[in-house]
């Protein structure tokens, strides 16, 4: 072998080193045969890649002009391995191209690509003159590498917990309940008549969080609590499997559980008769529910409104809900969250809430719709360590875009974008601090029923 | 048992209790719930103490004498007694009209009560074990977790969802062997699979059948352990048929959804969904929520949809006693409404609340929730004369000749018997 080519085998072997540190990939591979991969890839391409596919495909022209789109190109050196329209060639253009009959080294690139170097954050999309949607074509690679059982460790076992629990952190049914009553005990020292009403038939809002909460941040419930009370909501949340609104299977390709998830969490919002679903500060489980996992179970739009906490927040503060008492003086800056921003639009409603709770805002460019990414979104984060460097090292115009700004403090509205941000604000040493809306209005919000 | 013919089923309304009073010195009173025969309303009540945290039930405005730490999920059985999940030392019990069971747990929640007898049953952990606990007996083997579960009919058994290997943390390859299995007052079946789901027992309360995946991608029903021979892209809850003992579930196939019998298409998979299936109790008739396009929801009875249809849901679906007729209350629009034997009732609601059938089958009533937050109760299509602060769920009384009216009005919590001639 020359000596260049074997400095490109190191080179490769060097970037696929997170691969085979993953044995949900490697454990995965081992298992499969060349028939194996043929048969399941051209059965998934045929049943479910559809017209659609095919359009995409052959739309494409491969102008590259998606390429400045995306963090990961950008940050990269703009090296055509990380374009966009390169993400698709390494994956399903050549599955497609090849007939199925792809190698397992293709594979092990493929999952890499799929699972840890594209967030679905959609941003490429509103570059591409044709509106190709690559997320769609790397969700479809999800999916195929979930038939073929190759899908990283980490994410993996949280789609298990989901169809184990009907949760994404093994978290047991007890444990959630006795989380809230904790989280009330503790709250009733600041306020005492507090409460979070649980299983309330007839509430106006059911509010709904992902399992991190319950397991990590439990001071966002005790915080979304107190906001509730101050607010004189008609609340409620509930004891049963169907409280967590997260999704990790929507990542994986486990679309069925996806559906399983989705109808477990709109049931029992019915099952308790209230008129909308509020959630918390999370972007990825606002996709599942607004978009994804409902239409899965056919429902055009949703069988109950769903209201993410910023548009409830928005809301809050529009009808005199909840007062503005203190400002944070110090410099703030805002990250959008692709999936209520790109997703849903909720770039001014963001605004209006940090500007009136701050009253140095200063924005980070690009911003709103056309912002970048975390690198942490769409299930990213959840492919666990052996995959952080990947998605830090592939975000540094993010780290770029903090620097720029001055700020001390970063508002994320979105638990994976806090993840990924707090990384990206560790690896670069910008000592900037991360908040949600709920942290920054629980702790500059009046509250007359405060002792 | 309960033995509603001896309820007071006399015309007129009857003053109850106002909707505040409580006998003790209390800080505050919880959300009611109201009990079946309509005597009487309960909240939790917390009483004013300086030291600690007491709390205990206020049944018609009067304190159980017991007092707890903490009390939760207050629940009237059929037969009218009440239940609340209540805390002392940080342990919890089941209270029975102001009796606690005996035994002490970790923790006890989701009670659950027999349809056919007095049984009463709930969730508990003790030392991080999970198991089952009726009428004050715990079951004999409890587990790493349950989830699930389903009572018998006549309430002597309970069937869970139960983990019964351990998971290493991130193990993806135990999980994937299969840890999940069903057990059945403790019992757990001779076979694990990769998940199950939704167990439901048979009419006599002798078989089991569950929703189980065999691998990530194999869904099948199994019936007490044994699993059907195809396997299908998906499927959700079984139903045994009350007649014959056969099992159904919905199935998806080619992306779209229809009905199984014991592993046979009935009805071909073409809807774009299909679930909660439900048979008259001769199984002469199989229901099913069913969306005959993407998006349009409505009931296919022995595989014919109905014309009539919501755009955006259906949340429940009822079944009259003779199995003849069925109604669905869904949404269109952000509007709650109904639908009866394939007809759209008049009047579109902010909230309605699932359909009732009288005894006899002839009759139906719903309660709803107007625009202004008043709710009144729907019989047979027509609204009672007057809103309500509240009301619950109509009652019938056995002769299917009176209709019970359960509601907060003015303040004051009452039972009105209608006569159904005068509704
Ligand atoms: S990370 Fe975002 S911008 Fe980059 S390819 Fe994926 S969807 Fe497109
Ligand atoms: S911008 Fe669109 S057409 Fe051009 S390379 Fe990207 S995906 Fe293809």
């Amino acid at each position: 072998m020359s000596e260049t080519a074997t400095a490109t085998k190191e080179k490769e072997k060097d970037l696929l080193q997170p691969i085979y540190d993953d044995p949900g990939v490697m454990k995965g591979l081992e298992k499969l045969d060349e028939a194996t991969i043929e048969r399941v890839i051209n059965q998934t391409l045929e049943a479910e890649g559809g017209a659609r596919l095919k359009i995409l495909v052959e739309t494409c022209v491969h102008c590259g002009l998606c390429s400045d789109a995306c963090h990961f190109f950008m940050s990269h050196d703009r090296d055509p391995k990380y374009a966009p329209v390169g993400k698709v060639k390494q994956t399903i253009w050549e599955m497609l191209r090849k007939k199925g009959k792809v190698s397992k080294e293709f594979l092990m690139r493929a999952v890499q690509v799929a699972h840890t170097e594209c967030n679905l954050c959609r941003r490429c999309v509103q570059y591409c003159p044709f509106g190709i949607d690559t997320a769609h074509l790397i969700s479809l690679t999800r999916r195929i590498c979930h038939k073929l059982g190759i899908t990283p460790q980490y994410i993996q076992d949280t789609a298990h917990s989901h169809s184990a629990t009907y949760n994404q952190m093994w978290v047991k049914e007890d444990e959630w309940t006795d989380s809230l009553f904790w989280q009330e005990d503790e709250s009733r020292d600041e306020i005492p008549n507090m409460r979070i009403p649980l299983e309330k038939e007839g509430a106006d809002i059911y509010y709904s969080v992902i399992a991190p909460e319950p397991k990590f941040r439990t001071q966002l419930i005790y915080q979304a609590a107190v906001i509730m009370h101050e607010a004189g909501a008609d609340w409620t949340m509930s004891s049963l499997p169907g409280w967590d609104n997260s999704d990790m299977c929507m990542f994986t390709g486990d679309l069925e559980m996806m559906g399983r998830l989705k109808r477990r969490h709109f049931e029992d919002a019915m099952r308790l008769k209230v008129k909308r679903i509020v959630m918390g500060e999370c972007g990825h489980a606002f996709r599942s529910i607004y978009d994804t996992g409902n239409r899965w179970d056919a429902w055009e739009s949703m069988p109950v409104t769903i209201q993410h906490s910023v548009d409830f927040f928005e809301e809050l503060l529009r009808l005199g809900k909840i007062k503005v008492k203190t400002k944070i003086q110090e410099k703030v800056t805002i990250h959008d969250p692709c999936n209520i921003i790109r997703g849903r639009g909720l770039q001014e409603k963001l605004r209006t809430v940090v500007h009136a709770f701050c009253d140095n805002v200063v924005e980070m460019y690009p911003n709103k719709e056309h912002n970048y990414c975390c690198s942490a979104g769409g299930g990213v984060i959840n492919c666990g360590p052996p995959h952080k460097n990947t998605r830090i090292v592939g975000n540094s115009v993010k780290a770029d875009q903090l620097r720029e700004t001055g700020a001390s403090i970063v508002v994320a509205p979105c638990h994976n974008c806090h993840g990924g941000i707090e990384d990206i604000i560790h690896a670069n040493h910008l000592g900037m601090e991360l908040k949600f809306l709920g942290d920054i209005i629980y702790e500059h919000m009046e509250k007359p029923d405060a002792i | 048992m309960k033995d509603a013919s001896l309820w007071d089923w006399n015309p007129g309304e009857k003053e109850i209790v106002a909707y505040d009073a409580c006998s003790g010195d209390c800080e505050w009173l919880e959300e009611p719930v109201v009990s079946p025969d309509g005597e009487k309303i309960a909240r939790v009540a917390k009483i004013r103490d300086e030291e600690e945290a007491v709390f205990t039930l206020a049944v018609n405005g009067e304190l159980w004498e017991s007092t707890f730490e903490r009390c939760w999920y207050p629940r009237f059985s059929p037969d009218s007694r009440l239940t609340a999940l209540c805390s002392e030392m940080a342990e919890w019990t089941l209270v029975v009209d102001g009796e606690p069971w005996e035994e002490r747990y970790g923790f006890i929640w989701d009670t659950r009560f027999a349809k056919d007898s007095g049984a009463i049953a709930a969730a508990v952990q003790q030392d991080m074990q999970y198991g089952y606990v009726k009428d004050g007996e715990p079951w004999g083997e409890f587990f790493e977790n349950t989830n699930h579960p389903v009572m018998s009919p006549d309430g002597s058994k309970i069937a869970s969802v139960v983990q019964t290997r351990n998971i290493p943390q991130a193990d993806i390859f135990t999980f994937k062997e299969g840890c999940f299995s069903v057990a059945v007052n403790g019992e757990p079946w001779d076979r694990n699979f990769v998940n199950c789901w939704d167990p439901v027992f048979d009419a006599k309360g002798e078989s089991v059948a569950t929703t189980v995946r065999t691998s990530l991608y194999d869904y099948t029903i199994a019936v007490d352990g044994r699993a059907w021979n195809s396997r299908y892209q998906c499927m959700w809850e079984p139903r045994f048929n009350p007649g014959n003992g056969s099992v159904v579930a919905a199935g998806r196939q080619g992306g779209k959804w229809g009905m199984l019998k014991d592993d046979e298409w009935i009805w071909e998979p073409r809807f774009f969904q299909c679930w909660k299936p439900a048979f008259s109790d001769d199984g002469a008739n199989l229901y099913a929520v069913v969306a005959p396009s993407f998006g349009r929801w409505t009931v296919a009875v022995n595989g014919k949809a109905w014309g009539e249809k919501f755009k955006q849901a259906v949340s429940d679906l009822v079944i009259s006693p003779d199995g003849k007729r069925a109604a669905i209350i869904g949404k269109t629009d952000e509007q709650w409404g109904i639908i009866v034997d394939d007809t759209r009732w008049v009047g579109w609601f902010a909230m309605a609340y699932p359909p009732v059938f009288s005894p006899d089958s002839r009759h139906v009533g719903y309660a709803v929730e107007r625009k202004d937050g008043q709710m009144t109760i729907i019989l047979d299509g027509h609204a009672y004369h007057k809103d309500f602060d509240k009301a619950w769920s109509p009652v019938f009384s056995p002769d299917s000749q009176h209709v019970m009216i359960r509601c907060l009005d003015g303040g004051v919590y009452k039972r009105i018997v209608v006569p159904i001639s005068e509704f």
